[in-house]
């Protein structure tokens, strides 16, 4: 798929800012750091999330659990893709019941990876709550989900592509708008 | 990568990176089955028929399992209690199933081919449980799964294949499988149940002493005596045949220090193997009908996904 580098939302610096925002927010919102867990969903959500946890650590002095979440099983169109996607593991190395679940994605779209993201979390256990941390949110909800914690709120047309780049993944951060 | 197939009917045909997808998605998968809950949404509104024409514990139940555990609809049929004693021919049966919607069938017959023969006939999805002499492609990747899973890779890695070779759909699937992957196989067995000019042309050596197939080897693999198809024609008695080729600790000790012992099941103790070694901190019999249960689902999961297979929509 070719596309077009349209805008450049956020840079290595803004990222981290946003980083360090959401990690504030998480703490003050859970009342503490005690019971937290934080589960990244595959694939941009893994790294993202290690970093939230590194971040909490650092402000709370206290070790994050984290895990990482296929949602591949999850998914509601799986007959109906041209081409089946490739399933990867789910790593979430603790018991979840009673914990503080807090789900890491990059960006919120249409709500469908979140809605199965919602499912495969209670199929591990029953949490206290699930809250959702993503960088970007972009509109264009097609079920009714809204994240807790948002790096930034971007309106989007259906013809953009928001691509969030990280160092881990792709050598580089940063969130940019590409056009299709 | 993806599995771009409608049937599973074998390994012979399959390719080194199908395989290794299969056996990927299976290792994702066998979190899975550690789980307390263990219900998926993933195959729901899709049905699938277990047909056995002969018995079978593990295979069936297994199968069975993995299909509720992802969502399917699943039905068993056992011959003796289906139209096959009234007369009706297998594409008939096939295609009655066709008609009631089945998405996949999983079958077990006695004749080799017999899953091709249905899968030409039905568009729905057939999965080979063991044709005849011919394959049991599930018993050799769940095999595969667990070499993979305790030495890291197959590339390189030494399996001797022990017993009724002539006769075990196991040991064939299992020659086409490892040697794609990379592994050296050996095979032993009595000259009756090994022809060693039919499988030296499939890049195995076959050796009639047992102790030469087992030197060294990461792996030692113990077949079933299949009474229920050779008979008592083939070896003078099962004791001889126990003496001769059954799996004792003293030739285990022949396998690297760390070897690997398994066998597909049901065992006759005393007769393949001694009880002592079936026991042993070697035998990853259990290990294996874990990881049949991870197989069995990446199958299915793959068998079942894109519109392009058009198997289901």
């Amino acid at each position: 798929m070719d596309t077009n580098e349209k805008a450049l939302i956020m840079d290595q610096d803004k990222l981290k800012r946003t980083l360090t925002r959401i990690s504030y927010e998480i703490i003050e919102q859970n009342k503490g750091i005690d019971d937290l867990v934080i589960i990244g969903i595959r694939t941009r959500g893994v790294p993202l999330a290690k970093r939230l946890a590194n971040k909490i650590e650092e402000i709370g002095g206290k070790e994050i659990p984290t895990g990482v979440l296929d949602i591949t099983l999850y998914r509601d169109d799986l007959t109906t893709l041209s081409e089946q996607p490739i399933l990867k593991k789910t790593e979430v190395p603790l018991d979840i019941k009673g914990k503080k679940v807090i789900l890491v994605d990059d960006v919120l779209f249409t709500g469908r990876t979140a809605r199965s993201a919602l499912d495969a979390v209670i199929d591990l256990g029953r949490p206290k709550h699930i809250q959702l941390a993503v960088i970007v949110d972009r509109g264009h909800r097609e079920l009714p989900i809204r994240a807790d914690y948002v790096g930034k709120n971007i309106p989007t047309s259906k013809k953009e592509l928001v691509s969030v780049k990280l160092t881990e993944l792709d050598g580089e951060d940063k969130v940019v708008i590409e056009e299709l | 990568m993806v599995l771009k197939r409608k049937d599973l009917l074998g390994l012979k045909d399959l390719s080194k990176e199908e395989l290794e997808l299969i056996l990927d998605t299976a290792d994702s998968l066998k979190e899975f089955a550690t789980r307390k809950y263990k219900k998926l949404p993933t195959l729901k509104g899709v049905s699938m028929i277990n047909m056995f024409y002969e018995p079978s514990t593990r295979t069936r139940a297994s199968f069975e399992l993995a299909g509720k555990y992802l969502g399917a609809d699943t039905v068993n049929i056992n011959s003796s209690a289906s139209s096959v004693v009234k007369g009706e021919s297998l594409v008939d049966t096939g295609k009655t199933l066709e008609a009631l919607g089945v998405n996949i069938v999983v079958m077990r017959h006695p004749m080799a081919g017999s899953c091709k023969l249905l899968a030409d006939n039905v568009t729905s999805s057939i999965i080979n449980a063991g044709d005849g002499t011919h394959e049991h492609p599930t018993q050799a990747l769940l095999d595969m799964m667990t070499i993979r899973e305790q030495l890291t890779s197959l590339k390189g890695k030494k399996v001797a294949i022990v017993g009724d070779i002539a006769h075990s759909r196991v040991a064939k699937s299992n020659i086409w499988g490892l040697t794609k992957l990379g592994a050296e196989v050996a095979l032993s067995g009595p000259p009756t149940l090994l022809d060693h000019n039919k499988f030296t042309k499939l890049n195995v050596t076959c050796h009639h002493k047992v102790e030469d197939a087992l030197k060294d080897v990461d792996v030692v693999m113990a077949l079933r005596i299949q009474k229920e198809r050779q008979g008592t024609t083939l070896i003078p008695s099962l004791r001889e045949y126990a003496r001769l080729y059954g799996i004792t600790k003293e030739r285990l000790s022949l396998a690297k220090k760390d070897a690997l012992l398994l066998h597909p099941g049901p065992i006759n103790r005393g007769i393949e193997l001694t009880g002592e070694v079936a026991d042993s901190l070697k035998s990853r019999i259990n290990e294996q009908v874990t990881n049949g249960l991870a197989i069995r689902m990446a199958l299915l999961y793959l068998l079942s996904g894109g519109e392009q297979n058009g198997n289901i929509a």
